[in-house]
């Protein structure tokens, strides 16, 4: 954890080299959330409901998956260069050292320009919890930190798998984006919305909805106290993923050059 | 090359460039797997979008009138588009992401002005903006060429109101294609400003990102202009963000017609003239004060 710290610190120094382009690269990063935002009121401005969902109630939900996205984003995005750290043969050094693989991948790079998003992410959040017509009591209360901290896993979990693939591919591949932030970008209405076979897909294969809808429903009243607990079912979702990244680090060979 | 004529002349110059589109082309077309991917990735994100879509119209339409055809019901106030209308332009839109999608820079023209390899570029018999203006050009063409049959072929064969529709007419379909080189051109000129703004920056990034999101919304890749609230739409509209894929989506599908697609087409026209023009101005101003990085 000390380490952690100290690879924080080094990377955020560097990044303070340039301050007008990383304030610069703050807001843009901002303006995207926000604009999908607009998208969002926008067509409510039109519609008054989609789906059984109000406005408010989509709001708390583009909110809470904002902020899973951002908080997972903040833990684990460096996995997200991780086929040019394998390519360039830099993994050989990290397996050299007697340090914990995982801490120095991530370690190895930090966005903080994605502090934009994260303000964003906050300010949405805090604004859908407080437009919602919730009464807030103990369980209601318990569910919506289940649901950050399994959304968060989630989308950790998801970075580390796709890390691990690179071990096999050598290569990112562009078709994971729809799975990060793809997830993120159609996560901002309630995965029923979309139809009962995504709704499937997104329970059975990927666990979005674990956490996601159905906690919504039983925030909304809508459905079972047990649905309020699904998040912390959706935290399993790591233990595949860390055991397919166990397992390509045992099969890694070095690609030298 | 006395004996040429004065039109020949200009063509031999303009060869030149040509040459660059042509490398830069075939260039791109190497990278299939990447297009695959990057098909699949389209294809799947259309449909969640449309999915989106549906769900709206849906539940307006279940609220409005019980008889009336869910899908297929024409705009009744609520909808500035019919569904089938919206499937055609997402689809369109994924077809031809690449020609104009502002986040798709070329970083190769960023890496050069920043480490100063751009001096080579600089000791050649050419204009260095449009040699650049030729290289992204070819870029996106090569890449959307790749990429737009197979999710316009599949698109088309879905069932009925999902899918791709026919062409409003003939005529649109012409100005359709028209308009489709013109957009590209605008998002084109637009991307030079902020290549060009490197060489006073040094550090494209910030600006980059801002004028990406910016791009984003304003030229309805979020959700289509029309979607805009009413009042603010016609500002919209003339900004020159709509004249990049807004235009040539909504003439293909017919939402553009009439007097209104004229003023739009004219619009188009205006801001690639003016936005080149303003890249040309900004690049001799650069060229003026140039500091060459690195050695």
């Amino acid at each position: 954890m000390k380490l952690y710290g100290k690879y924080f610190l080094i990377q955020l120094k560097s990044k303070m080299e340039y301050k007008t382009s990383f304030l610069l690269t703050c807001i843009g990063q901002f303006l995207i959330s926000f604009h999908v935002f607009l998208g969002v009121y926008f067509m409510f401005r039109r519609f008054p409901e989609v789906a059984g969902f109000t406005y408010e109630e989509v709001l708390l939900c583009f909110g809470i998956t904002l902020l899973e996205f951002s908080l997972a984003e903040a833990v684990a995005r460096g996995f997200d260069c991780f086929s040019g750290i394998i390519r360039q043969g830099e993994f050989d050094r990290i397996m050299v050292r007697p340090r914990n693989e995982i801490l120095q991948v991530l370690g190895s790079r930090m966005e903080f320009t994605r502090i934009g998003r994260m303000l964003q992410a906050v300010v949405m959040f805090s604004y859908g919890v407080t437009v919602s017509h919730i009464t807030w009591n103990f369980p209601k209360v318990m569910t919506l930190l289940f649901m950050l901290i399994g959304g968060t896993a989630v989308f950790s979990g998801i970075f580390l798998l796709f890390a691990s693939i690179c071990f096999f591919t050598l290569e990112g591949l562009e078709i994971f984006n729809i799975f990060t932030d793809g997830a993120k970008e159609y996560g901002k209405y309630p995965v029923s919305i979309y139809g009962k076979r995504v709704l499937q897909i997104c329970t059975f294969v990927i666990p979005y909805s674990l956490v996601q809808y159905y906690p919504l429903t039983f925030l909304l009243d809508r459905g079972k106290p047990w649905h309020g607990l699904l998040p912390i079912a959706a935290c399993l979702f790591l233990l595949p993923c860390f055991a397919l990244w166990k397992c390509g680090v045992r099969h890694y060979t070095s690609c030298g050059s | 090359m006395k004996s040429h004529v004065f039109p020949l002349l200009q063509l031999s110059r303009l060869r030149k460039y040509i040459a660059f589109f042509r490398l830069r082309f075939t260039m791109g077309l190497q990278y299939r797997t990447a297009a695959f991917a990057g098909i699949v990735t389209q294809f799947i994100w259309g449909i969640m979008e449309i999915l989106m879509f549906r769900a709206f119209y849906q539940t307006a339409c279940a609220a409005s009138s019980a008889h009336e055809s869910v899908l297929t019901a024409a705009g009744s106030g609520v909808f500035p588009m019919t569904f089938e209308a919206t499937c055609t332009y997402v689809w369109m839109q994924q077809a031809f992401l690449a020609l104009f999608m502002a986040w798709m820079m070329d970083n190769d023209i960023f890496a050069d002005i920043i480490n100063g390899n751009v001096s080579y570029e600089l000791c050649r018999p050419i204009d260095i903006y449009n040699m650049w203006f030729a290289k992204s050009l070819a870029t996106r063409c090569s890449k959307a060429v790749l990429r737009c049959m197979p999710i316009l072929l599949v698109a088309a064969l879905l069932p009925k109101p999902y899918g791709l529709m026919a062409p409003a007419g003939g005529m649109s379909f012409l100005l359709f294609l028209f308009t489709l080189m013109t957009g590209l051109a605008v998002t084109v000129a637009f991307c030079m400003i902020i290549y060009i703004s490197a060489f006073f920056t040094l550090s494209p990034d910030g600006i980059r990102m801002m004028a990406m999101s910016t791009v984003e919304f304003f030229s309805g890749a979020v959700i289509p202009i029309p979607f805009f609230p009413d009042r603010l739409k016609g500002f919209f509209e003339l900004l020159p963000f709509a004249s990049m894929q807004n235009v040539p989506l909504r003439i293909y599908s017919g939402d553009l017609s009439g007097h209104a697609m004229w003023r739009a087409i004219l619009i188009q026209l205006f801001w690639l003239f003016l936005l080149i023009a303003a890249g040309k101005l900004l690049c001799r101003a650069a060229m003026r004060k140039i500091t060459l990085q690195g050695g």
